[in-house]
């Protein structure tokens, strides 16, 4: 399945965003042709939020039951997910830009992104830099659970900021205003193409991380053998 | 019939995929003083830390008092005592502000009586009031050794007791594990003091790279022979 | 929950002891009020606006700094398997554990409060009531998850860094719901803040909660 079906599926999907995107979906009225990378942005976004709610199941399902399998799909989704989630941070300035003039406005949803980034690439510090200790891999699942029992309350109070600044997106409304049929399928359809690519990095991610287990299990095996004799 | 102290099957214990222990079996049972030999590494104080509850069991049976850990040990941890390479007592208070610590813990029920009684018997009973920091490591070890104790643990789970002891210190524990013994205490203790504790065992093990590589009863010279054969010169 | 009740004890009696804990709370609140007062230097005029920020940055900075030491001291001596090896539900220790910051904690507010009324001009005689409801919630949020991850990162490396590293993004709510709560109280009384206050208190059921049941899985092996 991996490797059959996952990747033509996912290019497939690509390709025909990509077509969609630049070739079928009218220049956008107020935005021009940079709106184009909306269609990309929001479907990372999409990919980053739901990377993230697998990092809490995949969690909770280590803390619940210690499979090792859940531990690795946990790291795995975290980082396609802050992978991602760099990516709506990185492509949002670069259409806000032109429209706004502003490369970053301290708005709800913007502010929201930033925090759900750093709250996951500590995630993945505490992992890399957390030491030897197999403890860590439960430490990582705990903050896992907590990053995610929290995002609700992230979202509630940073509307409370909106007090603070003029919001200057009043009208992204993101998904509303998308009159035209053909922006709602590419929407659609990019949505599809990169959640696909999502799913495939973190099933090869997750892969990996088996594979380099085990290679250490064998090399240990080989140094135990040879320095033990009988 | 009462189930034994300890019921150990199969135990193992994987630290990063390597086996610490390895399909370790062990029974102890009430009155037995069991010795546990072998050379670092292999695994001693990691059984000690599985038995007491501070590690979980990666495979493999551990009944306590017939209690399954898995299923939940924490209705017989109120009967076993566990004395590490530490002493677990917080340097900043007394060590009678210690003992009362641990008795309200444990709900001791003659706490304040117990403490004192300890004190005694760990000959602690002048320095009670002043701070751990100020100990000895004999007396560290002393009081480790009552706050063990205080709510009469019927499992005595001991890591190197003998250690930083001086000759008197040394005969006077042995003397108390022995009394302890014969009060029907099941106790189980890792030492690299063969001399001393060969004649306290009822039983001797050894462990080796995580397995037991003999069990048997005999002099200290019986079993330092059979400790050569089974461990080899390596170490 | 006596044994909570037991450990709290002992954690306020070694702390009473030393006052290690109390006093690099108090001359790290301290410094960092001089820092924020000098780095702004404001006027008296624009001083009180920024009277909540300050104070909430200092508190979360002071006490994400300070936190670390009541496990520290279960450390040593390997104090900490003492407690396991006791029938304790190790949720208890948790409770011991948070209920012993709560009070390290609101000792420190009592005095950096009073100081930033001070240095920033503020009224506080008339608002205390509702000051302090906001500190209890904002700082029982805090203290939750503060505890839970003292515990955590106490036996990694890198400790120094990943306390703050793992906690500022999870706290951002706290911080927000806090100053704005702050902001709302000092304007015109606890009406001003009550969508502040809500965050705050959901924040504290939730977190409360989440560290309660998931501190047993921080703790044991």
């Amino acid at each position: 399945m991996l490797d059959r079906v996952l990747p033509p599926l996912t290019g497939a999907a690509m390709l025909l965003a990509l077509w969609l995107v630049f070739m079928v979906v009218p220049t956008e009225a107020q935005m021009g042709v940079v709106q184009r990378i909306f269609y990309f942005h929001v479907a990372a976004a999409w990919a980053a939020f739901l990377c993230f709610f697998a990092v809490a199941a995949a969690s909770a399902a280590y803390l619940w039951r210690g499979s090792a399998r859940a531990d690795r799909l946990a790291l795995a989704a975290a980082e396609v997910g802050v992978l991602f989630c760099t990516l709506v941070l990185v492509t949002g300035p670069i259409w806000a830009r032109p429209i706004w003039g502003v490369w970053w406005t301290w708005d709800p949803r913007l502010t929201m992104t930033v925090i759900l980034w750093a709250i996951y690439a500590a995630y993945l510090m505490l992992r890399a830099f957390g030491g030897p200790d197999e403890a860590v891999a439960r430490y990582a699942a705990v903050l896992g659970l907590v990053g995610t029992l929290d995002i609700p309350v992230i979202h509630v109070s940073v509307r409370l900021l909106q007090g603070m600044h003029p919001s200057v997106l009043a009208d992204r409304g993101g998904q509303s205003g998308l009159a035209d049929p053909r922006m709602r399928a590419a929407l659609w359809v990019s949505s599809l193409a990169v959640l696909l690519l999502a799913g495939w990095l973190v099933a090869l991610r997750a892969r990996s991380e088996r594979l380099g287990g085990e290679v250490a299990a064998l090399r240990r095996l080989a140094e135990a053998r040879e320095g033990g004799g009988t | 019939m009462t189930a034994p102290p300890v019921r150990a099957a199969a135990l193992t214990r994987l630290l990063a995929g390597t086996p610490v222990l390895a399909r370790v079996d062990l029974t102890v049972a009430a009155g037995e003083l069991v010795v546990l030999l072998g050379p670092n590494g292999a695994g001693k104080t990691t059984l000690l830390r599985v038995l007491a509850g501070l590690l979980r069991p990666s495979g493999g049976e551990l009944l306590l008092f017939g209690v399954d850990v898995r299923r939940g040990a924490d209705a017989v941890r109120g009967r076993l005592g566990y004395v590490g390479h530490e002493s677990a007592c917080y340097p900043d208070l007394s060590g009678a502000e210690n003992l009362a610590f641990y008795a309200a813990l444990f709900a001791v029920p003659d706490a304040r009586a117990r403490v004192d009684e300890l004190l005694a018997w760990a000959g602690l009973g002048a320095v009670a009031r002043r701070a751990v920091r100020t100990y000895s490591r004999g007396m560290q070890q002393r009081l480790a050794l009552a706050r063990a104790l205080l709510h009469r643990p019927a499992l005595l789970l001991l890591d190197e007791p003998f250690s930083g002891l001086d000759p008197t210190g040394a005969e006077r524990l042995a003397a108390r594990l022995a009394a302890l013994r014969a009060a029907g205490c099941a106790l189980l203790l890792t030492t690299h003091d063969l001399a001393r504790t060969a004649p306290l065992a009822t039983r001797t093990v050894v462990l080796h790279r995580g397995r037991i590589a003999w069990q048997g009863a005999g002099d200290a010279a019986a079993i330092a022979a059979a400790y050569r054969a089974a461990v080899g010169d390596g170490d | 929950m006596r044994a909570a009740l037991t450990i709290l004890r002992k954690d306020l009696r070694i702390e009473w002891r030393t006052k290690e804990s109390l006093s690099s709370f108090v001359v790290l609140g301290v410094l960092l009020l001089v820092v924020f007062t000098v780095a702004h230097d404001p006027t008296p005029a624009e001083a009180p606006a920024l009277a909540p920020a300050v104070l909430w940055v200092t508190f979360v900075f002071t006490g994400i700094l300070g936190i670390q030491r009541g496990f520290l001291l279960e450390r040593e001596h390997d104090c900490l398997a003492g407690l396991l090896t006791a029938p304790v539900d190790p949720a208890a220790i948790y409770a011991g554990k948070l209920a012993a910051n709560l009070i390290l904690l609101g000792v420190l507010q009592a005095i950096v409060v009073p100081l930033i009324g001070l240095l920033f001009h503020v009224e506080l005689g008339a608002v205390l009531p509702g000051l302090v409801l906001v500190l209890l919630l904002g700082t029982l949020g805090f203290a939750a998850l503060a505890t839970l991850f003292a515990a955590v990162a106490v036996r990694v490396r890198a400790r120094e860094v990943m306390l703050p590293l793992l906690l500022l993004p999870l706290l951002v709510p706290v911080l927000v719901g806090g100053v704005k709560a702050t902001q709302g109280v000092l304007a015109g009384g606890l009406a001003g803040a009550a969508d502040a206050l809500g965050v705050l208190v959901a924040f504290d059921v939730i977190f409360a909660t989440a560290g309660w049941l998931l501190f047993p899985y921080v703790v044991r092996d």
